[in-house]
């Protein structure tokens, strides 16, 4: 296998883009989640929370409205046990949504809670090894001084009950819950000490090939016309990669309208008259025989940017 | 160069029909022809891998799973090489690496992981930590002096530092038998056990906060356990003032060298991660707040551990049991337990594989 191209330092990559180096030497890119989708996926955990919350508290209202019936007119013993063991279920559950949603949840295959999932982003850990509980465990025990203190110092402290100890408080914690904002891979505090981030996690269809429809598997001549695209040597060198994906992105939208003013731009460019009602045929005409000519350089070792190159 | 091709065009599902290869014009669509069905296969037992974990896939595509991980990266490497196809590119990089977390990514199930870590892990997390325990136990020693002489200084301390929660009759200045009634027994097991509850989710509760607290360089965790220490001490002095002092050790040894180990250790957890990233040493303050945070969990999911058992302790056999010698009985087997557990329980590394 060949040593990778590297990524890294071309121009036109994202900023949010990372790199993740297989055990083959393959340099993968990854993207880093946005603030606004973490944001999102932790609003939509929140409102998955309380749903369920509120389910379980109807729940055991309505069980603990049925043991006092049953055991109303037996003995009162036997209610209060009942509740009793119903009480400690609810206590224990409490704790384990506070502090065990995130942690099972991460652990899956998916390493993402559902509002993550719904996001399409994951947990993964930084140094491109593999996702441990520890991990896991560590980044989710600092929820605590990231969410919940604050929001309750923030949510108390301007009533003024505590003075400006509150405040303090409030201006403290509110370092930690903005912690995401100080830092260029948006890490939180839990990341920082499990030693993970949180990337997307991409869905990608594979899409139709461009050169067996159309023009381009037909070398060039046009199904509507007849007509026969075909591009010399110096008409190809006008582009460039960059021009070459831009006409691709263009051709697999499927959107016609689109099609003529660059169909009129490209022609312009390589001094043909711009003709009309044939554009697509010629596009994809000209897509391919600027594939097969940048490709074709490529093999040896010849690249072109982007028509300044 | 060429990658491998394994045969199989078709998994399970039924993969779309390809265009015929030989109608592609461009030689890297006809590369990508060839290999699409490979990478389509990898995709199907990927996705249903995210979906289920190892369940829901046979053996034999667990077996093929590495190589047709390999094919797809292979195909990835000569397609940046050979191939201007945006679109084939970006679907090869997101297919690498959702492949890469399954195959690079089998993590121990919970079960695995939670044998390896109460036979051993969990142990030599808590030595690996051990600067920081001592420190912390220092601290929790200080804090419990430094309560002691505020109250005995001047009493008004003790209204300070005890939440009126907890005061009821236990103020300065009460009887010896309302205070000795405080230490007392309940007749039945009735409701003792929602009290446990309680107590376990508060105390995990309080010792999460204090592990986490250790994020900003430790100061607060040790501030955290000063206090709580400081309101321990002067309990201490209330009661030994009213000559109770050995039945007040008793009461409290019950759950107490359990449940102030658990907070001993969250408390050195937490200023390990702070200590770390202040004094990183030679690796960056990231690594070692990495390195310390993974440490730190381990000894964390312990602490929760120890609080389940702590408040069971706390709210069944202090509560039944009445004598002297039977509560420090309990108290001292805990202890000694602990102790034997975390220092003298040294199992061999299991290495975890790869």
């Amino acid at each position: 296998m060949s040593a990778a191209v590297s990524l890294r330092g071309l121009t036109n990559r994202p900023k949010q883009e990372r790199y993740l180096v297989t055990p083959e030497g393959i340099e993968i890119p990854i993207m880093l989640a946005s603030k606004g989708s973490r944001l999102g996926a932790l609003i939509l955990d929140f409102l998955f929370f309380f749903l369920v919350i509120y389910a379980v508290v109807y729940f055991v209202i309505f069980v603990a409205g049925g043991a006092a019936e049953t055991f109303a007119s037996d003995s009162i013993e036997g209610a209060s046990g009942a509740l009793e063991f119903l009480a400690i279920l609810f206590i224990l559950f409490l704790f384990f949504m506070r502090y065990g949603y995130f942690m099972a949840m991460e652990l899956g295959p998916r390493s993402a809670t559902w509002g993550k999932r719904i996001v399409g982003i994951r947990v993964a850990a930084r140094d491109g090894g593999r996702l441990t509980p520890e991990a896991v465990i560590a980044r989710n025990l600092l929820r605590d001084i990231e969410l919940f203190m604050p929001l309750v110092f923030i949510m108390l402290a301007p009533g003024g009950e505590w003075g400006s100890y509150g405040v303090a408080g409030a201006v403290w914690f509110a370092i930690f819950m903005f912690f995401p904002f100080f830092n260029k891979d948006n890490l939180r505090a839990g990341d920082i000490i499990a030693g993970t981030w949180v990337v997307e996690a991409p869905r990608t269809k594979l899409a139709e090939t461009m050169s067996t429809s159309g023009a381009a598997a037909t070398s060039g001549s046009s199904t509507v016309t007849g007509a026969k695209y075909e591009f010399g040597e110096a008409e190809l060198s006008v582009y460039g990669e960059h021009e070459l994906q831009v006409l691709e992105r263009l051709l697999r939208e499927d959107k016609d309208e689109a099609l003529g003013p660059v169909h009129e731009t490209i022609c312009r460019k390589i001094g043909w008259d711009p003709g009309a009602g044939d554009e697509r045929a010629f596009l994809e005409a000209f897509y391919a025989q600027l594939r097969a000519k940048l490709e074709g350089d490529m093999r040896f070792g010849k690249r072109k940017a982007n028509k300044h190159a | 160069m060429k990658a491998p091709v394994l045969s199989s065009w078709f998994g399970k599902t039924a993969v779309a029909a390809p265009p015929d290869i030989e109608s592609a014009a461009l030689r890297s669509d006809r590369f990508r022809l060839e290999r699409e069905g490979d990478w389509q296969r990898l995709e199907d037992i990927v996705k249903r891998m995210e979906k289920g974990g190892l369940r829901r896939i046979s053996d034999e595509e667990l077996l093929a799973l590495p190589t047709l991980y390999r094919t797809a990266a292979s195909s990835l490497s000569v397609a940046r090489e050979t191939s201007l196809d945006a679109a084939t590119l970006s679907y090869l990089e997101a297919l690498v690496q959702r492949a890469w977390f399954q195959v690079y990514g089998p993590r121990k199930g919970f079960f695995a992981w939670f044998k390896e870590f109460i036979l051993g892990g969990w142990s030599r997390a808590v030595r690996e930590i051990w600067l920081d325990v001592c420190i912390a136990l220092f601290v929790m020693v200080a804090g419990t002096i430094v309560g002691w002489l505020l109250v005995a200084q001047n009493t008004d301390w003790y209204y300070r530092l005890i939440p009126g929660g907890f005061a009821d009759t236990r103020v300065p200045g009460a009887s010896r038998e309302a205070l000795m009634e405080t230490l007392g027994t309940e007749d039945s097991a009735d409701r003792l056990s929602i009290f446990a509850a309680s107590l376990f989710s508060n105390n995990a509760g309080v010792a999460i906060l204090a592990f986490a607290l250790g994020f900003a360089f430790g100061i607060p965790s040790l501030l955290l356990l000063v206090h709580n220490m400081a309101l321990l001490g002067a309990m201490m002095w209330l009661f030994v003032g009213a000559d109770l002092g050995v039945e007040f050790a008793a009461w409290l040894s019950v759950h107490g060298t359990t449940e102030l180990f658990a907070i001993l250790l969250a408390g050195a957890a937490g200023l390990h991660i702070g200590r770390s990233m202040a004094f990183p040493g030679d690796k960056s303050v990231l690594e070692a707040a990495a390195a310390s945070g993974r440490r730190g969990a381990v000894v964390m999911a312990g602490v929760v551990f120890m609080m389940v058992i702590a408040g069971l302790l706390e709210a069944f056999p202090r509560q039944l049991v009445g004598s002297v010698e039977g509560r420090f009985t309990i108290g001292g087997a805990f202890l000694v337990f602990w102790l034997t557990y975390f220092f003298l329980y040294r199992p061999a590394r299991v290495e975890d594989g790869l």
